[in-house]
């Protein structure tokens, strides 16, 4: 019987090891541990022992047991194991076929610059404001210094809506310094993006109708020294921590000093080229200290707060952003540019 | 404006290269927009001596050349212009050089003849008579050139003689020899005119020897085509444009070209801003050069010797009517003028400035204006009927013919300069044709006026005619400089020899400034800077812009009505210390909250969520055409059609402010298909404009505006579109009701939606016909959702509901309703019924066809069904279900499959 139990242990432990098919192996199970099984077999010769070898006989009949088992439980993973692997590679995909598409839209280029540019004065504590388009002359014009008679108010420039030219399409977001003068209180700081629209004929770099952002400081003791920082600040937290900038005189009716905002070239580093028509600089935006007449004429006096303001074509800003060549394709949404962005 | 460097340096002597010079300047307020080298183009042309020339033994038209250019040697040229002769000092454009246009010369054989450049005419180096009056090509119409129009009727045999009578007293003559040019600018020849040799001085350039000349026996000259009444194509080598034959003084073979003509002068194009029109002079500019570059500042007073025939004020007076359109008038009389040619040195400042040069009269007064930045006027005496002027406004109606030959109807806006019986200028815009000065002006008034700015502008603006001299008094001129300008002219006058200048002046002095005074306040420049600049700083800054200072106490020069009050100051100051040079600081003061308000952030979470469910940004014009309410089907009496329409638009197309957003996108998407581009989901957060019953200015509502075209594209995909944005916003209550009426839509699927009972907008399949007005003969899909209702339809933030702790039960019904109940009436039906159980209801098929009876169709709907008590009972269940089923047959006769 002994021999009997090791030549089954032996047997069968051999053949689990060979086992490779699930089917074969339950086969294996039912005739070694089933009712009808070779070790049943043997355990049922039991009782023809003597009493003395019944406990060691059925110890080693349990060892040969547990062996079998623990084999058929090895066989069993191995062979789960490998049939896992085999319906894995089966379900293998062609990673270069291209995935199911997800379409979302996209920003229109302009409105991510402009995103950018708010982004950055909210940071610096300055609310976003919003005016009304159709505008009275007296605020795109009168209170900005810009009186009767001034070029900008001819009829050739701007588009007006009626014959005494009270109401008009804003010609600048300039009207909204005015705005907010009137409405907020002091102290102020906001930027005012929006349309304006000018008697432009359609070409590469015009557009009767474009968009300006305008900011605005008001406070006391403000200085020109501020308006540099400031939009010092605005200008590397846009092209970079390293962009060089530089300030010109210039001339606007409501700010004195006025002055414009230069960015070093990006094609040439300064050196001159044809995008900078030589220069090396390439004009950015325009700026200056709010004229202490436009602060008067909305009740501030001058002699108690101070201020700057700046304004900028946001379309230029948001074609040099993205290496845009022509004004045009800003208004035509052709798909194929806007799904560049 | 352009400024001459050669100029500029009489007043204040600057080396600065051109890049330096133009940094500086644009950095204290001049800005330099370009620097143009007038001789940028023209290199290796020198001055050259025609040593000797032969024919050419292949051509009947060219000559070989020996020409003296400095070299040891002198080099063989070959030319084909006829006016060149042995002696004639010309320019040379030697073997690798360049000319005007980009143009090369490379040596190489003419017709087998080695050429080792070519010698130039005027145009070749750019310039024209004009520049060089002397230079003038007169030719004689050469008979052994005649080519006749018709060769089978030629006017001139070609077998003519000497002596043969052509018309008159023209007869055929033979050159016998010719030389070349006296200093007079003639040329000596011999000439057999069939009586034998006689000898002939004649200005014509192209004759040589050999030649047949068309002669005049009775004044001795040889004809010009002009003279033969002949067309250039019947003479087609004389009239060519001729070599330059240079007459200037000091200049020997192997010169530069260069300085000869003037073109080793630099000009430089600045921009300058409206508050500064005393920079629009050269003298202005030179001011601000000097005080850039810290070097004096020469300035000259004109001085006028005077004493010509006659007394000024017998011979002229001035009235001016209206004057405060005329602040100021001065005028001076000059008196037997001859008219010639103005001298080198002065054409070549007018010419380098871009102004043609035309007669020492006129060049005076545009050397002046120039100068002075101080238009000038010249008029011919004789025409200033009465002795008088006059500036009044225009008569309605009044006609005047203007210098430029263009007849000018004016009005009463208009300022004339008229005599005692008409007009015979526009005041500071241009003068009239009926007092040029001519060739026999004999005696000339000069004026130098002060013209209100606005109506010289207004005036110029009307006529379409805006001029160099309106351009200047547009912008307002100072008062005081009317004087030294007509001196400043007096003075060339003199200068020239071009005429006796009568003493004094007539000056009418209706409106002049005081001088304006004012405080230096350095403490308040420096904290409205954010410097420490010190006073003496200040001081020696204003006074080299011819400020005055006297200790605290500033007077502004009468040119620089720009600076009023401190901030202007502050400006000078702040340009000559150097914008540069301001500190950068950082905002200090009260800390300010920034951020966006509800509505901001409202149209950043519409934009996020259009873009999510697929749709791509688009901005459009504001403005349309009114034919866009006819394209999107409107009624004619829609009120929506009421717009705020543009009195001056560019055109009819962009012509009204848009009431409805709905043509822009339209418009867009017909762009887009027409390129081709398929599967187009657009959307605009973009503004209309509605006339407001109580003010002047526009109800400026946003609308957001989707529109799609394309594969999967259908009512379901806009509403399921619609629908995503609403729940982003979480606008509660939502429903979607047909609308039949809509003109723009098709009226089997358009939509209005509510939320809360609020009207958001209208959505749906654009109507066919409105499709085909934009061109487009395929589906396609828009909403338009008002932004003001859906900032009242966002809800509240969320708050959070606990997961359910009991199993839900899922029930599904197969109904069969009528046709006309809609899908939406059946869900309320069911919500209302469903009682405390029901949570939620999906529908999940429709059906109609075989199977269902006809006039009916199947809906199959999803019910889920939960209790937060405990495990829902079936009994409950069964109960919710059958309560719903008894709602739906009694309300909507439905019944279950």
């Amino acid at each position: 019987m002994r021999e009997q139990l090791a030549k089954i242990r032996e047997e069968a432990l051999a053949r689990l090891s060979a086992v490779a098919g699930g089917a074969q192996l339950e086969e294996l199970r039912v005739r070694y541990l089933g009712k009808k099984g070779e070790l049943t077999a043997v355990l049922k010769q039991m009782g023809a022992l003597p009493a003395g070898e019944r406990p060691e006989m059925g110890k080693l009949a349990n060892e040969v047991r547990a062996a079998i088992e623990e084999k058929l439980a090895e066989a069993k993973t191995r062979i789960e194991a490998g049939a896992l692997e085999q319906k894995l590679r089966a379900e293998a995909v062609d990673v270069t076929v291209p995935g199911k598409s997800v379409k979302t839209g996209h920003r229109h280029p302009m409105y991510i610059a402009l995103d950018e540019m708010k982004e950055i004065f909210i940071g610096m504590g300055f609310t976003v404001v919003d005016g009304p388009e159709i505008e009275l002359a007296e605020l795109n014009f009168d209170r900005l210094n810009a009186g009767e008679g001034h070029p900008s108010r001819d009829w050739s420039d701007t588009f007006y809506f009626d014959r005494d030219g009270r109401v008009m399409l804003r010609s600048q977001t300039s009207p909204m310094q005015v705005r907010a003068m009137d409405s907020l209180p002091l102290p102020i700081r906001m930027v005012a993006p929006g349309r304006v629209y000018r008697k432009d004929e359609v070409d590469a770099t015009h557009s009767p109708m474009f968009h300006q952002v305008e900011g605005m400081v008001i406070d006391k003791g403000v200085t020109m020294a501020d308006l540099k920082g400031t939009l010092n600040t605005v200008v590397k937290s846009l092209y970079g921590e390293d962009t060089q900038t530089r300030f010109r005189p210039h001339h606007f009716p409501f700010t004195e000093p006025s002055c414009e905002m230069d960015v070093q070239c990006h094609k040439c580093g300064g050196a001159g080229c044809p995008t900078c028509k030589g220069e090396g600089w390439i004009e950015l935006l325009g700026a200056g200290m709010i004229h202490p007449h436009v602060l008067e004429m909305a009740g501030i006096d001058p002699e108690v707060w101070s201020g700057w303001a700046f304004g900028f074509g946001l379309e230029r800003l948001a074609m040099r952003r993205f290496k845009i060549d022509d004004l045009r394709l800003i208004f035509e949404n052709d798909v194929r540019f806007l799904e560049q962005f | 404006m352009n400024l001459s460097r050669k100029w500029l340096n009489e007043f204040v002597r600057i080396d600065a290269g051109d890049r330096d010079f133009a940094e500086a300047m644009t950095l204290s307020g001049s800005k330099v927009e370009l620097t143009h080298d007038l001789g940028a183009e023209i290199a290796g042309v020198v001055v050259g001596r025609v040593v000797s020339m032969e024919k050419h033994p292949n051509s009947d038209h060219m000559w070989v050349c020996a020409v003296d250019v400095g070299r040891e040697e002198p080099v063989q040229i070959v030319t084909g212009a006829w006016n060149v002769h042995a002696g004639d000092l010309v320019p040379v454009a030697l073997h690798r050089s360049t000319l005007p246009g980009g143009k090369r010369i490379e040596k190489g054989k003419l017709r087998g003849v080695l050429s080792n450049g070519m010698l130039c005419s005027l145009r070749e180096l750019g310039l024209d008579e004009r520049d060089f009056p002397y230079a003038a090509i007169t030719a004689a119409a050469l008979l052994n050139d005649y080519h006749p129009i018709d060769p089978e009727k030629p006017s001139i045999p070609a077998d003519i003689k000497p002596g043969d009578k052509i018309y008159g007293p023209v007869v055929a003559a033979r050159v016998l020899n010719a030389g070349g040019a006296d200093e007079n600018g003639l040329y000596p020849c011999g000439v057999d005119a069939g009586s034998g040799a006689q000898s002939i001085l004649t200005p014509c350039q192209n004759i040589h020897e050999g030649d047949m000349v068309a002669f005049n026996t009775k004044t001795g000259s040889v004809c010009t085509l002009a003279d033969l009444r002949a067309e250039q194509r019947e003479f087609p080598h004389c009239i060519e444009d001729g070599i330059f034959i240079l007459r200037e003084e000091g200049i020997a073979p192997g010169d530069d070209i260069k300085p000869v003509i003037n073109a080793d002068d630099r000009v430089v194009e600045f921009e300058i801003t409206p508050n500064r029109p005393d920079c629009l002079s050269v003298i202005g500019l030179a001011r601000e050069a000097a005080a850039t570059f810290d070097k004096p500042l020469t300035l000259h007073t004109p001085t006028v010797r005077g004493g010509g025939p006659g007394v000024l004020a017998e011979l002229l007076k001035v009235e001016t009517p209206d004057p405060d359109l005329c602040p100021r008038y001065t005028a001076r009389m000059v008196r037997n003028v001859k008219i010639a040619p103005s001298p080198k040195w002065m054409r070549e400042r007018l010419r380098s400035m871009g102004v043609r040069p035309i007669n020492n009269i006129v060049d005076i007064t545009n050397y002046v204006m120039l100068e002075y930045g101080q238009p000038m006027h010249a008029f011919d005496y004789r025409y200033v009927k009465g002795g008088k002027i006059i500036v009044r406004r225009a008569k309605e109606g009044e006609e005047l013919t203007t210098l430029d030959g263009n007849v000018r109807k004016l009005n009463a806006n208009h300022l004339v300069i008229a005599d005692d019986t008409r007009a015979v200028g526009l005041a500071g815009i241009m003068g009239g044709l009926n007092s040029e000065i001519v060739a026999d002006t004999a005696d000339v008034v000069f004026e130098s006026a002060n013209f209100d700015g606005t109506c010289i502008r207004r005036g110029a603006l009307a006529l379409g005619m805006r001029t160099e001299a309106s351009a200047k008094f547009e912008k307002g001129l100072d008062v005081m400089n009317t004087l030294p300008a007509v001196d400043r002219a007096c003075e060339l006058v003199e200068l020239l020899g071009a005429g006796e200048v009568l003493d004094g002046v007539i000056d009418i002095q209706n409106r002049i400034p005081e001088p304006w005074h004012m405080e230096l306040e350095p403490e308040k420049i420096n904290a409205l800077l954010g410097t420490d600049v010190s006073e003496d700083e200040m001081v020696r800054i204003l006074r080299k812009l011819d400020f005055q200072v006297d200790g605290r106490r500033v007077t502004v020069p009468s040119f620089r009505g720009d600076v009023r009050r401190m901030a202007d100051l502050a400006e000078e100051v702040a340009r000559f210390h150097g914008y540069n040079n301001i500190p950068t600081t950082l905002m200090r003061g009260q800390t300010t909250r920034g951020g966006y308000n509800r509505e901001q952030k409202l149209e950043n979470k519409l934009g996020e969520l259009a873009r999510q469910c697929g749709y791509d940004e688009i901005i459009t014009y504001s403005f349309i055409s009114p034919t866009a309410y006819d394209k999107i089907g409107w009624a004619a009496d829609a009120p929506r059609r009421q717009s705020f329409k543009i009195l001056n638009p560019l055109g009819e197309d962009t012509s009204i402010m848009r009431t409805t957003t709905l043509p822009s996108m339209l418009e867009i998407l017909a762009r887009n298909w027409s390129a081709r581009n398929r599967d187009v989901k657009l959307y605009e957060l973009g503004r209309v404009y509605l006339p407001d019953p109580g003010g002047e200015l526009a109800v400026e509502d946003r609308v957001l505006t989707l529109g799609a075209y394309g594969d999967g594209m259908d009512f379901y995909t806009l509403k399921g579109a619609v629908e995503a944005i609403l729940k982003g916003i979480r606008a509660e209550n939502v429903e979607f009701e047909p609308v039949p009426s809509n003109p723009s839509y098709h009226p089997g699927r358009c939509a209005q939606v509510r939320a809360g009972g609020r009207l958001i907008g209208v959505l749906g399949q654009i109507h066919p016909a409105v499709a085909k007005n934009y061109g487009v003969d395929g589906e396609i899909y828009c909403a338009e959702l008002d932004f003001g209702q859906l900032l009242q339809s966002q809800g509240a933030d969320p708050v959070y509901r606990p997961l359910p702790r009991y199993p839900s039960v899922t029930r599904d019904l197969a109904l069969v309703a009528p046709h006309a109940v809609t899908v939406g009436q059946i869900e309320k039906c069911i919500k209302a019924a469903g009682g405390k159980y029901l949570r939620d209801v999906a529908l999940f098929d429709i059906y109609e066809g075989p199977g269902v009876p006809e006039g009916t169709r199947s809906t199959a709907y999803s019910l889920v069904m939960r209790s937060d008590e405990g495990t829902l009972t079936d009994d409950h269940a069964e109960e919710t279900v059958a309560n719903i089923l008894a709602a739906l047959k009694k309300e909507l006769g439905a019944v279950l499959r």
